[in-house]
């Protein structure tokens, strides 16, 4: 074992973890709370690889930061981009003593387990990771032979619980969904309205300012292609017959009724 | 982890590891600018042009002075970004990419500077699920890019690609599933000696098609490139991005193409080892000629990538998301369970030779009956189309059908309008400059109508 090497590993991880645990805490973003915690994991995964379980540590940056950490994300982009926390207490107090018991308890895990844990030197790991020809293996064997049962009941209850979110999350669909056909025919239908984008202003027109409504290519005017604001104004150029049929005669050749077309009004 | 199955792992010196890291961050930094010259030739030629043919020879170096020219844009960032975010997003993304390269292996054990060591920069026992490790962190590059931009598409963008990069790795790793039950290892090193006789291309099919699959989706590439989906997003996660900070996701997206299709290469078409005439030759795999071989496979999955850019449509999201859930991932699963099945009784249950004729032969009856049932199938779906056709063809053209203009549907045919019937026949109805051209066209047109 390089001593060195994995002193530094463990300092510079386990600094960096705490780090990331602090940040999670007090930062007021959640998004910047969920890249902490991303963090976290990451420095512990790297952990558990210095301490010869290097399956764990992959299975922990795949399924915790990949998965679980990348949902918590997704939920607060889809919920609140710029949620974040308001920092008044609810209950008087409670920020000290949550920070008292927060020490208390590092104190006691550190008293405890540091004086349980030093000086006992590390046996058996070789002849276990070696047992079954490695560590993936010596996990595989332990998984799917005494604790078997125990692995199964667990996948069953994630199984069930994933079932039961979605059963609750479920709706019923009244009436078939339309296909993209059915869609488009009927946009297509009499009376459904204009089946594509509306013209913009000053299309077909003389000017292309934004109060010019277009000329649609059967010469009446789409009043409704100049923007609601500007048509409110009531100041949309009028409309000089004898130059929209100039234009109509120019493209069709057509004699033009100037008063007859003024569709699209509304 | 200096076990006997990873002899030479672990026990280079200093020197030598340096060697290694910096030989693959240049070898990777140089693929990419090679890459990204021979796709815009190769879809140059596929488009009938000619493509950058002006800096350098065949214009190899375009994509070095494109580089240059990004580094040194001006760089903006929006004003609504949350700026420490929208820094480390490009970084993630980037170290993520070099990352994943360290458990490739390039070739066998050769002899530099009189020191043994394999052409890898290490291994261990669960190097291909580290691959996944380091893509699930690489997307993190994605999503915060989306998220900091405090723009909308961008946002769009990143939320796309966590949903698109989650599900595609899902069946990615289902994939190699069947591929660790035939290596009896995850170390990539040992999965290329496991292929010595066969790739495990040609006995895991199945597996490869859908990784190659996944693998293009996980790389956000067309067809599957809705992140960026420029038509409906802008440019994506990175619409908010300028300078090197665009250039760093630019070099991420080629350097995964190149992770992904060396990841293939190592899991199904037998890594660095000879194709088959080549292997022939006797020291084929040995020396330094299997980076060759390496190179070769590589280079074809990424020349797959370019020409599927060159001819598929993008998907729609949807359908994107449908194929993933129902089609990729089930049939993963059922193919794991065939393959798990056919391990066990090749290795497990003693099977005589006349119990696996009989199970032969039942599969095979399962089979033509199914096939038989596909065919029932087709053919009513044939004449059901038949008969709508028909139905079709028996409805008169109306040009205006429904109140506005409409193609003719399959079978039926276009009829002119009076007005442009006469026009055609020389009335002086066109007038303007754009009818100079007109009469000769409507005459030819009458032709094919009247034919």
């Amino acid at each position: 074992m390089n001593n060195l090497g994995e002193t530094l590993v463990f300092w510079i991880c386990g600094g960096l973890a705490v780090i990331g645990a602090i940040g999670m805490l007090v930062s007021r973003k959640a998004v910047h709370s969920a890249l902490f915690i991303a963090m976290t994991m990451i420095n512990l995964a790297v952990l558990y690889i210095a301490n010869s379980a290097p399956f764990l540590g992959m299975v922990q940056i795949i399924v915790y930061t990949g998965a679980v950490m990348m949902l918590f994300l997704f939920v607060l982009m889809v919920v609140g981009v710029d949620s974040s926390d308001s920092l008044i207490e609810t209950i008087r107090g409670q920020r000290v003593a949550g920070i008292l018991f927060g020490l208390a308890l590092g104190v006691l895990l550190v008293a405890f387990l540091g004086t349980a844990i030093s000086g006992m030197p590390d046996v058996g790991l070789e002849a276990a990771n070696s047992e079954y020809g490695g560590n993936v293996e010596g996990i595989a064997h332990l998984i799917f032979g005494p604790y078997l049962i125990a692995f199964e009941a667990t996948a069953a209850l994630l199984i069930t619980a994933g079932l039961g979110a979605m059963v609750l999350t479920h709706r019923d669909l009244w009436k078939p969904k339309k296909s993209q056909r059915e869609l488009s025919e009927e946009r297509f239908m009499v009376g459904a309205g204009h089946p594509g984008n509306k013209p913009s202003p000053g299309v077909y027109a003389r000017h292309n300012a934004v109060n010019t409504p277009a000329i649609l290519p059967d010469g009446s005017l789409a009043l409704d292609s100049v923007p609601e604001p500007v048509r409110g104004r009531d100041d949309s150029l009028t409309v000089d017959h004898r130059e929209v049929s100039e234009v109509l005669e120019l493209s069709e050749g057509d004699s033009f009724d100037g008063n007859a077309h003024e569709g699209g009004a509304k | 982890m200096t076990g006997s199955q990873f002899g030479l792992f672990g026990q280079d010196p200093w020197w030598l590891v340096l060697l290694k890291v910096v030989a693959i961050f240049g070898l990777l930094v140089l693929l990419t600018l090679f890459t990204i010259w021979w796709e815009r030739r190769v879809v140059s030629r596929m488009q009938n042009r000619i493509g950058p043919n002006r800096v350098g020879p065949q214009g190899l170096l375009q994509s070095l002075m494109d580089g240059f020219k990004l580094a040194f844009k001006e760089e903006i960032i929006p004003k609504s970004a949350h700026v420490a975010v929208f820094w480390i997003a490009p970084v993630i993304s980037a170290t993520a990419a070099f990352l994943a390269f360290a458990v490739i292996p390039f070739g066998p054990t050769v002899s530099i500077f009189g020191v043994e060591t394999p052409l890898q920069l290490t291994d261990f026992p669960v190097s291909v699920l580290y691959v996944l490790a380091i893509a699930s962190i690489g997307v993190y590059g994605l999503v915060l890019a989306g998220w900091s931009s405090g723009s909308t598409y961008p946002l769009l963008g990143g939320l796309r690609s966590t949903a698109q990069v989650i599900s595609y790795e899902i069946a990615m790793g289902l994939s190699f599933v069947a591929v660790f039950l035939f290596a009896g290892s995850m170390s990539t090193s040992e999965i290329i000696v496991k292929q010595e006789p066969i790739w495990f291309a040609v006995i895991l099919l199945p597996s490869f098609l859908i990784y190659v699959t996944s693998m293009v989706g996980e790389t956000n590439r067309a067809p599957f490139d809705l992140p960026e989906a420029e038509g409906e997003l802008v440019g994506g996660f990175h619409t908010e991005y300028s300078s090197l900070k665009f250039a760093m996701f630019f070099l991420a997206e080629y350097i995964n193409m190149v992770t992904v299709s060396a990841l293939a290469t190592t899991l199904f078409l037998g890594g660095w080892l000879a194709p088959w005439p080549i292997s022939l030759w006797d020291s084929a795999n040995t020396g330094w000629w299997p980076i060759l071989w390496w190179l070769i496979k590589v280079q074809l999955f990424i020349f797959m990538f370019i020409w599927l850019r060159a001819t598929l449509p993008r998907l729609r999201y949807d359908q994107f998301m449908k194929f993933g859930w129902k089609v990729l991932i089930p049939a993963s699963i059922l193919w794991i369970m065939i393959v798990a099945t056919a391990r066990v009784f090749r290795d497990d249950v003693s099977v005589t030779n006349q119990q696996l004729l009989i199970g032969g032969a039942i599969i095979i009856a399962v089979l033509l009956v199914g096939s038989w049932l596909l065919q029932v199938r087709a053919d009513k779906k044939q004449a059901r189309i038949d008969a709508e056709q028909a139905a079709r063809e028996a409805v008169p053209f109306d040009s205006t059908s429904g109140g506005h203009p409409v193609p003719p549907m399959p079978g039926q045919r276009f009829e002119f309008t009076p007005r442009r019937v006469m026009a055609a026949a020389g009335a002086p109805a066109i007038e303007s400059n754009a009818g100079v051209a007109a009469p000769a066209i409507d005459q030819q047109e009458e032709e094919q109508n009247n034919g």
